[in-house]
């Protein structure tokens, strides 16, 4: 399941929804959330900005690779754009696979690419009222590296 | 026409969001880049002095891509998700 939406999600929900099969022995999820602090600046609220269209299309990309390398029985992508608020959640990256090492590094896989690749920007409202748009980060591209084939 | 998509930093920065050009005037994406540069006296600075990634009918793309009428082009700066 894909989504990309403005709403919040449900972890337990979400959770029960990768937990559907009996063949699912394992299920590693990840949630990114709003931090309070970026950059050493105090931030008081985000808005996520993405080229609709683009971005579903991309994230299924993401996942159909990682499909073609792990073993997936279940997987869950959502991503919220427009106004969120501290501590909000932002992405859930969730696998439902036999066993765990496919589940965690095809959560890790799928994180790696939709940071450097799913067309989306975040714009930060700073505690003064200043707002600025977050620039992308070296450490983002550099986690890429990990995943080429050998 | 080409559709031309601008987003986020970027498209705030030329002020546009989203442009028609006729197909007939540009080839590929290398003409419709000189194009943009050229279309308003600012936006020569804005478009070349960061780095602006490119999709065209919402593929990411490095190279230069030949366009046809009806194509769906976006400029945007690297990506913030996550």
């Amino acid at each position: 399941m894909i989504s990309v939406q403005e709403q919040d999600f449900n972890q337990q929900e979400e959770y029960d929804r990768l937990k559907c099969k009996t063949s699912v022995g394992a299920i590693v999820t990840f949630t990114g959330l709003v931090r309070d602090i970026n950059n050493g600046q105090s931030v008081s609220d985000l808005s996520l900005e993405h080229y609709p269209g683009m971005t579903e299309k991309c994230l299924i990309d993401i996942v159909e690779q990682a499909k073609q390398r792990w073993n997936i029985i279940e997987s869950t992508v959502i991503h919220r754009v427009g106004h969120l608020a501290i501590s909000d959640q932002i992405v859930f990256v969730g696998i439902a696979s036999q066993h765990r090492g496919d589940a965690f590094a095809a959560c890790e896989f799928i994180m790696d690419y939709l940071k450097t690749q799913a067309p989306f920007w975040k714009k930060e409202t700073m505690s003064n009222g200043e707002t600025q748009w977050v620039d992308a980060r070296e450490v983002d591209q550099d986690a890429l590296s990990k995943w080429a084939v050998k | 026409m080409i559709k031309v998509l601008f987003f986020a930093k970027l498209s705030e920065q030329l002020g546009c969001r989203e442009l028609q050009v006729d197909a007939t005037a540009v080839e590929n994406t290398d003409q419709l880049f000189q194009y943009l540069i050229e279309h308003k006296a600012e936006w020569s600075t804005i478009l070349t002095s960061q780095l602006c990634l490119k999709a065209v009918n919402q593929a990411m793309v490095n190279d230069n891509v030949l366009l046809k009428d009806g194509d769906e082009v976006a400029y945007f700066p690297p990506v913030t998700g996550g």
